[in-house]
């Protein structure tokens, strides 16, 4: 430092944007109504197909709708259009993660007060979207058993912003001789505690747990104030 | 990759706050980052020298701090620090805790900042002496 340099206090945070945005939507999202999950996971986890399957069984008593994050095609936002629910496609472009703006952009022409739950499908990433808040009220994170035991000690970040924990494809657990007391010990390890449910979205397996979890935290948030 | 875009809100925050100083020149930018924000050092520092070449401060230094994690440990009664982000217990008593008190910041804490009229006087003594 020469001598006409200073050091000034600066207290800002860096995502101050995305917090601001992420917040506003976290107050319409309640003052709508609406409760709004989100799912990261990496890439081939299940994250698509867990969607899907959820949206078919709550649309017979619910108004459900999905934005589905992906960097270049539309085919999870397509194969999620067989649900016959409202679904909308942000491409993210060479960006890895979402954003909150792209949530607020994407929602402009929906009207959400006509919602009871809108899942948000983050780009298949255990990494980036760690760090952007979404405004939502749920965040599940998936990793699937042919990924492996230790993947929660690998990526100990995404499990600690997470709410919930699903290891999806239980179905594949035996043949790919998936170590369930091993994969519950990793979570255990970054985040004491945690949620945790197994499931497999193609069998049905473990969905009804799933559903019954998804209906109370729904309950419970609409007796409360957003954070 | 996010630590490109992390650099460039980096960048925009020290140009608002130079406007906001009357132009002034930004020699470094220090900032906290804690283990749980998801964003690595060594990648920012990378993503910040580009970051840095299409703003106004092509000079300036990326000083980064980074922090601990510290939990709220109900066997103790007191806050600490875990073994780590992959084993998140107490290091005093051993007991799983999830309750993080810190360990998320993505902050800036200071700039190195001088003002324009002094770096104006430095660097036509610079061109003089430079002449010489």
């Amino acid at each position: 430092m020469n001598s006409q340099t200073r050091m000034v206090e600066v207290r800002t945070k860096i995502l101050k944007d995305n917090d601001a945005v992420a917040r506003k939507l976290r107050q319409r999202f309640h003052d709508s109504g609406v409760f709004v999950v989100s799912l990261v996971s990496s890439p081939g986890s299940g994250k698509t197909m867990f969607l899907e399957k959820t949206l078919l069984a709550l649309r017979e008593k619910y108004r459900v709708a999905a934005l589905v994050g992906d960097l270049a095609t539309d085919n999870d936002a397509r194969r999620l259009a067989r649900a016959e629910v409202p679904v909308k496609q942000i491409s993210t472009g060479t960006v890895c993660h979402l954003e909150a703006q792209m949530i607020e952009n994407s929602l402009s022409e929906w009207n959400i007060d006509q919602l009871d739950f809108l899942f948000i499908e983050n780009v298949g990433n255990l990494v980036c979207p760690a760090t952007y808040d979404l405004g939502e009220d749920l965040r599940l994170v998936l990793f699937s058993v042919t990924e492996g035991e230790d993947k929660p000690r690998k990526y100990p970040t995404i499990f600690n912003t997470a709410d919930i924990a699903v290891i999806s494809k239980m179905d594949l657990a035996e043949a790919v001789e998936f170590d369930l007391p091993a994969a519950r010990a990793s979570i255990e390890a970054v985040r004491p505690a945690m949620q945790t449910i197994e499931l497999s979205a193609k069998t049905g397996a473990g969905m009804e747990v799933w559903f019954q979890l998804l209906q109370s935290r729904q309950s419970e948030s609409r007796q409360s104030v957003p954070q | 990759m996010h630590e490109l875009s992390i650099a460039l809100s980096i960048i925009d925050i020290a140009v608002e706050e130079s406007e906001r100083r009357g132009g002034a020149i930004v020699h470094a930018i220090h900032i906290k980052l804690g283990p749980l924000s998801g964003v690595v050092k060594e990648a920012l520092s990378s993503a910040y020298l580009l970051a840095r070449e299409s703003s106004p401060f092509r000079d300036s230094r990326l000083v980064i701090e980074e922090t601990s994690i510290i939990v709220h440990c109900a066997a103790c009664q007191a806050e600490g620090r875990v073994e780590s982000m992959q084993l998140m217990c107490c290091s005093q008593c051993g007991a799983p805790t999830a309750d993080v008190i810190r360990g998320r910041e993505l902050e800036i804490t200071a700039m190195e900042i001088e003002d324009p009229s002094t770096a104006s006087n430095q660097s036509a003594l610079n061109t003089v002496v430079s002449h010489e």
